[in-house]
């Protein structure tokens, strides 16, 4: 790494430290259903006048079985929306290109990717959607998608904070007070300034073009900056175009890039701040909150010292070695801010990618593979990466209670079986998702198919579509031909269990903990600030990562990597 | 199930009513604001001649092959630096197909810039970018190109060298990102500079 390379990463962490207690401040009062914020004179009419065309009472709390029930409710209206708004996209407005409708399952697999917040996609963006396809039937859900993920964070929160209670929020008031006060102000001020750096928004035809060599160029147009503004802040990830923010429509500037870096970080490190100030206890907040950023630290390095240090097989050829692996990378962005990119929209469950994870050498491709892995905890998506961190803490807490001998206790909440068999089942089932569906596609005339790498690498590109699916991230291994009935079925399953299966016993655990008496902290109390937590609960991700992936991990980067320092090729 | 089907008409109010608010007065409204204040930007940064005709954006790649221009990086959008099909050529670091690419990429590098069969070659110069619409090269990439432009167009090498530094971008803020020439932006310096005499 160049000294302008650390100065980079350096400016990065400070300005997600210092924007992470206003943030967490600010979510206080959005996710208080009687919160006040500078915002009220001119939203809340419009947040009331939204209640009374639900037909939803803001003030009655639901238990966790009501607010579950509402969640999933809500989630399938949204994929019956958008599954009718793609398969009939040559029938509705703003389709100057006359793209015609979608197959019966990449409209599945999309409607479920964005659905559930993975914006996985199978098509490339300029080739397949309408204007009114990306701007409703997509963007819609990058919207409430993220609200929705917010507000299974916080009732998991108010879960833990409340003594003996019955209730978690109302979710019909998380969702429009997240979405009202929270996404729609910071993305229309985000969106411009998008535009500013020289991102499109318009709803032009493509445009024909006449190169100075005289050749004949088509150039993709449509409305970009207001559905990449939410992609990023709501860590959907979708990108408008094909190449999402490798295209410099997407992703003009360097600072362009920086802010949306910033942005996919955001509100899942405001979140922790949020944690902190409910349960009373600031410290256990910054202790999650440098959990996180300690594991994001060390995945940063490693990604960017295996991407500057290159290819040996390419270098033998001539290519210069001080440039490092540059394939499928973008010269305003280079191998940093590439490397860095492509670690925090997998440690985030964000997906979008400004270079090309499948040419990464082995190692600095395992890095974004081995984050989504760990289930997307590292600061995480928004919401998802709360309440999923919030799953390893209460197995930290358990395993400390275990290791000195006394009942586990996590903020005067008493950890029991039940606690501990959720906690469990969520990671069971992300685990045995992943692997299972890559098993059966490596064995698989179509899972094989697909793959436009051969070798370690083909196995590479199936293990990273279901962790992508997943996780819930989105990103790929791109060269990855997804678009088959197979691969679209499974990748669909696979993103419906990995949001679903978390989000249900998750809440569960909510449920549980809530109706727990708090009991004050003994001297037999293991704290849960403090650097002692901090690195028990690093240790717990990593020993679980580690665990359930290391085995098919070595079959795909770790023996790449050895090869590839022989020289063999595939 | 009960509790499930109650939820059911709610959800339907929320999706429609949510919908018009985040998919039609906000992004109507960021149209509306974009095309007044950045109306250029909004519109993909066109590059549009004397003559009223769109020869680019100035934010994308198009190809060039001629001696006389700067060329920029191998792209795997479509047949090449296709505008409405972007993407990456996808290859893994242990692809024979890369491999070979790269070897035959660096030979004709080499050959038409006149360079020694052991000369180092900048890797973005003979890698495909990760959009396949990359509008930069590096600064060592148009150094080297610099001697073939000049002598094609029949200019002083010193004249190229200084017409590569004016459109050289600084890193953002001075310290985001790389420093990168824009080929598209270059090449039309050059034909203000000396026209060149087309086939």
């Amino acid at each position: 790494m160049h000294a302008t390379d650390w100065l980079q990463f350096a400016l990065y962490l400070g300005i997600l430290t210092l924007i992470t207690k206003p943030m967490g401040l600010y979510l206080m009062q959005v996710l208080d259903t009687n919160g006040r914020t500078w915002l009220d004179p001119v939203v809340k009419p419009v947040e009331k006048l939204t209640y009374r065309l639900l037909g939803v009472d803001p003030q009655r709390e639901h238990g966790w079985k009501q607010y579950t029930f509402a969640m999933l409710a809500f989630s399938l209206v949204g994929v019956v929306f958008t599954y009718a708004i793609l398969r009939l996209q040559h029938l509705l407005p703003w389709n100057p290109q006359t793209l015609p409708g979608l197959s019966h399952h990449l409209a599945f697999n999309t409607a479920v990717s964005f659905t559930t917040n993975t914006n996985w996609q199978s098509y490339g963006g300029e080739a397949a959607m309408s204007y009114f396809s990306q701007m409703v039937g997509l963007t819609f859900h990058n919207f409430v998608s993220a609200a929705v993920g917010i507000g299974i964070a916080a009732a998991l929160v108010r879960g833990i904070a409340r003594s003996s209670a019955k209730t978690l929020g109302n979710f019909w008031a998380d969702l429009v007070r997240a979405t009202y006060y929270l996404l729609l102000p910071i993305c229309v001020v985000f969106a411009l300034f998008l535009v500013s750096q020289g991102m499109i928004q318009n709803f032009d035809p493509y445009t024909q073009v006449k190169t100075l060599e005289g050749a004949e160029q088509v150039i993709a147009q449509g409305p970009m900056a207001s559905q990449v503004a939410i992609k990023m802040l709501g860590t959907n990830g979708g990108g408008f175009m094909n190449t999402n923010a490798a295209h410099p429509f997407e992703n003009p500037t360097p600072l362009s890039n920086f802010i949306q870096m910033l942005s996919i970080f955001s509100i899942g490190s405001g979140l922790t701040y949020y944690l902190g100030r409910m349960v009373k206890n600031q410290a256990h907040g910054w202790a999650v909150w440098a959990a996180m950023v300690a594991l994001f630290l060390g995945s940063v390095l490693v990604c960017a010292h295996y991407e500057a240090v290159g290819n040996p097989i390419h270098q033998q050829l001539g290519i210069a070695a001080a440039d490092g692996n540059l394939e499928g990378k973008e010269v305003r962005f280079g191998i940093f801010n590439s490397s860095l990119f492509a670690t925090i929209t997998t440690a985030a469950s964000c997906g979008a990618v400004n270079s090309m994870h499948d040419s990464f050498t082995p190692l600095g491709g395992l890095v974004p593979l081995f984050m989504m892995e760990l289930g997307e905890v590292v600061i995480g998506g928004v919401g998802a990466g709360l309440y999923g961190m919030l799953v390893f803490v209460v197995l930290a807490v358990f395993i400390a209670g275990l290791m000195v001998g006394r009942t586990p206790e996590y903020l005067g909440k008493k950890i029991q079986a039940k606690e501990v068999k959720l906690a469990m089942l969520t990671l069971l089932v992300l685990t045995l998702s992943i692997l299972g569906f890559t098993a059966w596609a490596c064995v698989s005339g179509w899972g094989v198919a697909g793959l436009n790498n051969s070798g370690p690498h083909g196995f590479s590109e199936m293990l990273y579509a279901y962790s992508s699916a997943t996780g819930n991230n989105g990103s790929a291994f791109a060269g990855l031909t997804a678009n088959t009935p197979w691969y679209n079925t499974t990748l669909g399953l696979a993103m419906l269990i990995g949001r679903f299966l978390m989000i249900v016993p998750i809440m569960a655990l909510a449920g549980s903990l809530a109706g727990k008496q708090t009991v004050p902290p003994s001297a037999g109390t293991f704290p849960v600030n403090g650097a002692t937590f901090t690195v028990l609960l690093i240790g717990t991700v990593l020993l679980i990562g580690a665990l359930n992936f290391l085995p098919a991990l070595a079959l795909g980067p770790i023996v790449e990597h050895f090869l590839m320092g022989q020289g063999r090729l595939f | 199930m009960q509790a499930l089907v109650s939820e059911l008409l709610p959800s339907l109010r929320a999706t429609l009513v949510l919908a018009v608010v985040t998919c039609g007065a906000y992004p109507l409204l960021v149209t509306g604001v974009a095309q007044k204040v950045f109306k250029d930007k909004a519109g993909g940064s066109l590059i549009i001649d004397k003559d009223g005709a769109v020869r680019g954006s100035a934010l994308l790649s198009q190809n060039f092959a001629a001696e006389n221009f700067f060329h920029p990086r191998p792209s795997a959008a479509g047949g090449g630096h296709d505008a409405a099909g972007s993407g990456g050529s996808n290859l893994g670091p242990t692809s024979q197909k890369l491999h070979d690419a790269l070897k035959e990429r660096v030979a004709a590098y080499r050959r038409l810039n006149g360079l020694t069969n052991d000369a180092e070659v900048p890797a973005d110069a003979v890698t495909a970018s990760g959009s396949g619409l990359d509008p930069h090269i590096s600064v060592s990439n148009a150094l080297l190109q610099a001697a073939r432009v000049a002598r094609a167009r029949g200019l002083g090498l010193e004249r190229v060298k200084a017409l590569i530094s004016t459109h050289t971008t600084d890193p953002g803020l001075g310290l985001l990102g790389e420093p990168a020439v824009n080929v598209l932006a270059l090449n039309l310096g050059l034909d203000t500079l000396a026209p060149a005499s087309r086939p």
